[in-house]
């Protein structure tokens, strides 16, 4: 009989494996320019995306995949969930744009 | 249409056609004055189109505009007031305003899907007419460093606005 302790165990390290396989990824909006404009990034990966400007952004894909505002001043995260080359750029500035590339 | 359209294209031709011509260079307070106001005849343009507008895409672009604008207009006021600079009326401030009076009166006219479209092939056309303004003119004459930043960034929003304004232009089509 497994001892009751190891379930919560295994679920904890399970959870640490996921989590250190998963990672951050900031992209910063300031002065109307994305930086970095290409960045590469994995499903699960996190997109922190920070706005230091005065103005709301978005973070639109080309392709449909995500659509994030971004408030002035503020910092948003979006969990990656689909694979592929995105082109993304803000609605309210389409002269902003950067591209993401997400592996599976 | 594109005759009546360039009401306010003409006010900023004479922005950097005469005032050249003239030899008059433009200094920093008149500046100041001229970029808060085309913020302001924009804001005033957008406010019109929330009333009148009837594509939700036209009123989200007026929602854009208004918020757009006031933030930059905040930024230019607090920016004057830290330099101690009082912006100063001139001449192609009071173009401006008085063929953005004149076009408000024309928009004011139509309604529906044609106003939709006046209002954004408007928007296009205006947006264009001040960022050649900003490129040609008001940034080169711009004389404190700080100044000039705020109108490079300015120009970067106008011309983010302009092509929202094309996006916007060719859905309506």
């Amino acid at each position: 009989m497994t001892p009751r302790w190891i379930l919560p165990g295994l679920a904890l390290l399970l959870g640490a494996s996921v989590s250190a396989h998963a990672a951050t990824i900031r992209i910063t909006m300031e002065n109307l320019v994305i930086a970095p404009a290409e960045v590469s990034a994995k499903v699960g990966d996190t997109l922190e995306l920070i706005n230091k400007d005065v103005l709301a952004h978005t973070a639109t894909a080309r392709n449909g995949d995500f659509d994030v505002m971004m408030p002035p001043k503020k910092t948003v995260t979006y969990v990656l969930k689909k694979a592929g080359a995105v082109e993304y750029y803000c609605r309210f500035h389409p002269n902003m744009k950067a591209v993401l590339n997400v592996a599976q | 249409m594109f005759v009546r359209l360039s009401a306010a294209i003409a006010a900023i031709g004479l922005l950097s056609g005469g005032a050249y011509a003239q030899g008059a260079k433009l200094t920093d307070p008149q500046i100041a004055h001229i970029a808060y106001t085309a913020g302001v005849i924009d804001i005033n343009a957008a406010k019109q189109a929330k009333t009148k507008a009837s594509n939700k895409e036209v009123k989200a672009f007026a929602d854009d505009m208004v918020r757009d604008h006031e933030a930059v207009n905040k930024q230019a006021l607090d920016l004057v007031k830290k330099l101690k600079v009082t912006p100063e009326d001139n001449d192609t401030s009071k173009t401006l305003s008085k063929n953005a009076a004149d076009k408000s009166a024309e928009l004011g006219k139509l309604s529906g899907a044609a106003y939709d479209k006046a209002y954004v092939a408007n928007e296009v056309a205006y947006h264009k007419a001040v960022n050649s303004a900003l490129e040609t003119q008001l940034i080169p004459s711009a004389n404190n460093p700080e100044l000039k930043s705020l109108l490079q960034t300015g120009l970067k929003i106008f011309q983010g606005h302009q092509q929202h304004a094309e996006k916007v232009a060719a859905d309506l089509k």
